[in-house]
């Protein structure tokens, strides 16, 4: 039978061969070595021939072929889902480098572009090698309430097998790294508030161990496995956090704050005119963060289903609809509707419907996303100055005010038409009639605020003890681009 | 030979640089300049927060004239450049007391 095979292949080929090679000349070229035409053909000839000549098989039962069949769905519908996530995985990534990069980046003075756009970019080498490490592990391991487990520390274990806790049709692998990238951009987000007077240094070790101590039990504690509160797997006040209301806006806004406060306010400020240096950068960053947040709330649904369509939805309406509303009260107030405004906006929508993307229908998106708005632009005009704290680039007023609105309105607003996350038929929000998750979201939100302020107070005095947290004057002065990396952004005359 | 340096409106420059090609004004120095006179800047606003920008930008033009083509020049530029609003700015003349040309050390209004 084989030999059968590889001379009938063998004889095809040479005839093929041949013919190649008699055309060869015809083409007005002297091919240097047509002679491996033939060997290349042959094997896959040799399968037909060898297919052809084999005695059919015995007929299988109904059985065996359904299993079959399943099989098939099963792993098509893994394959779907394993494209969505990994494409998702790269659009959050893209949220921190250029998105965020970009939109801090162009609201800093000149002088301070490069240093603000490296802490983003240094947060992705930084954030994932931890990651590797311990932080996945802590994050996802174990099932204790407030922080994981080493089980998976070095990805041990971290494999093609899905981890049916978690995402039960995608690699555990993609869910790896999926989850990698929130941990990556939320400290980056508290950089808008620290910006154009922290050490670089500072922030390295700061980033390194907010990103364990407070980042990592929030994670563990709202996503995680019997963490604290967990809304479907065993959690004692069930918070309902669709894409990280609670463990990435409150957290990073909240500790935004805080630094602001400890570290006081930029040499100049208020009195000295600090206007933004190129809106022309935050408006591609802004937009890149838009679209990257798709991956980031609609991939949260961690499968290609439905549920990604709804959190999809919902994440471009609240986007839409809060920069339609900052955009108006600034119109209203200050007659005119600036640029800065609606990008803004439309930042805070996204972050208010984070925690609620897979939650609500897209009416209630509308919503929260026109409150989120509105809100936020009172933050940043009004709360900030009146408080005078500087909150450079409204960190605190953007991401811990969104995100605070977002999570309270979320009990109010979530569905189980939507996603029946406490079981088919189980009223979830205030809308079903369930009004205590109102109640729940509090607490989720009183907790998330609470570790927040006293990680950050903690880690802030450690790392100003050992190593200093604030560049001094003379090269706040000059800038952090030359005194911290010894670069400047833009040399376009020489 | 006058020296005469006029600080104008951005927005203008092209047609009074036009407007002079055609009088036969030759050469011309620009600078890309700073200031303000009674116009006083503008308020901008970022995230609700004002600032008053009050060095504009404005263009400087500066040309040394032979004394016959003074009054055409002025006249010129003041109606290419105005538009009636406050900030359109001024026109300084001086004496000059020499012009040399580099090339061939050529003096007076000839180096012109």
């Amino acid at each position: 039978m084989k030999c059968a095979g590889w001379k009938c292949s063998l004889s095809l080929g040479f005839v093929l061969g041949t013919i190649l090679l008699g055309a060869a000349p015809l083409a007005g070229e002297a091919t240097p070595s047509p002679a491996v035409t033939p060997s290349l053909l042959s094997p896959k000839i040799s399968m037909t021939a060898a297919l052809l000549s084999e005695p059919p098989e015995p007929a299988q039962t109904i059985g065996e072929k359904l299993k079959e069949l399943e099989q098939g769905v099963e792993e098509a519908k893994s394959k779907g889902d394993n494209a969505w996530m990994l494409v998702s995985a790269a659009l959050v990534l893209m949220m921190t480098g250029p998105g965020l990069a970009l939109f801090y980046g162009g609201l800093v003075r000149q002088k301070n572009t490069l240093a603000i756009m490296m802490q983003s970019f240094a947060l992705m080498a930084l954030i994932t090698v931890m990651w590797a490490l311990v932080g996945y592990s802590l994050c996802f391991g174990g099932s204790g309430p407030v922080i994981g487990g080493f089980e998976h520390a070095f990805l041990r274990g971290v494999g093609a097998e899905p981890n049916p806790d978690y995402a039960a049709t995608i690699p555990q692998m993609t869910f790896m790294v999926y989850q990698l990238m929130f941990a990556v951009i939320t400290p980056a987000l508290i950089a808008g508030a620290t910006a154009e007077r922290m050490k670089f240094s500072g922030t390295v070790l700061f980033m390194a161990l907010w990103f364990l101590v407070v980042y990592a039990p929030l994670a563990h504690m709202v996503w995680g496995k019997g963490g604290l509160l967990n809304a479907s797997l065993g959690g004692k006040f069930p918070t309902l956090d669709f894409a990280g209301g609670t463990v990435v806006h409150i957290s990073s806004g909240v500790s935004a704050l805080v630094c602001a406060l400890y570290m006081g306010k930029r040499v100049g400020y208020p009195k000295q005119p600090m206007p933004p240096h190129s809106l022309v950068l935050s408006f591609i960053g802004a937009c890149l963060l838009w679209v990257g947040w798709f991956g980031f709330n609609a991939g949260s649904a961690l499968a290609a289903g439905s549920l990604a369509s709804s959190a999809f939805v919902a994440t471009h309406f609240g986007a839409a609809a809060a920069a339609f509303s900052w955009s108006t009260v600034e119109w209203i107030k200050n007659g005119r509707a600036s640029a800065l405004g609606a990008i803004s906006g439309a930042v805070a929508g996204l972050v208010a419907i984070t925690p609620a993307a897979g939650f609500v229908r897209p009416m209630p998106a509308l919503g929260i996303g026109a409150v989120a708005g509105v809100v936020c632009f009172g933050m940043v005009t009004k709360v900030k100055t009146a408080f005078g704290y500087d909150d450079a680039l409204d960190a605190f007023g953007v991401h811990g005010a969104g995100g605070t609105i977002g999570a309270l309105l979320t009990g109010v607003f979530a569905q189980q038409v939507v996603n029946p996350i406490f079981g088919v038929g189980k009223a979830v929000g205030g809308l079903d009639g369930h009004w205590g998750q109102v109640g729940n979201q509090l607490v989720g939100v009183l907790i998330a605020w609470a570790f927040a302020l006293v990680g950050t107070i903690i880690l802030l005095k450690i790392v100003d003890l050992l190593i200093g947290i604030r560049v001094p004057e003379e090269q706040e002065l000059e800038g952090l681009d030359i005194t911290q990396h010894g670069e400047e952004a833009y040399n376009l005359e020489t | 030979m006058m020296k005469l340096e006029a600080i104008i409106q951005p927005s203008r420059f092209e047609s009074v640089k036009d407007a002079l090609r055609e009088i036969g004004v030759e050469g011309m120095t620009v600078t890309e300049v700073r200031g303000h006179g009674r116009q006083k800047g503008h308020t901008e606003v970022y995230r609700g927060r004002e600032y008053t920008v009050d060095l504009l930008p404005k263009i400087k033009l500066e040309m040394v004239l032979p004394d016959a083509l003074v009054n055409r020049v002025v006249d010129t530029i003041l109606k290419s450049a105005k538009t009636g609003k406050i900030g359109d700015g001024k026109i300084f003349l001086s004496r000059v007391e020499e012009a040399i040309r580099i090339r061939n050390e050529e003096r007076g209004e000839n180096a012109l």
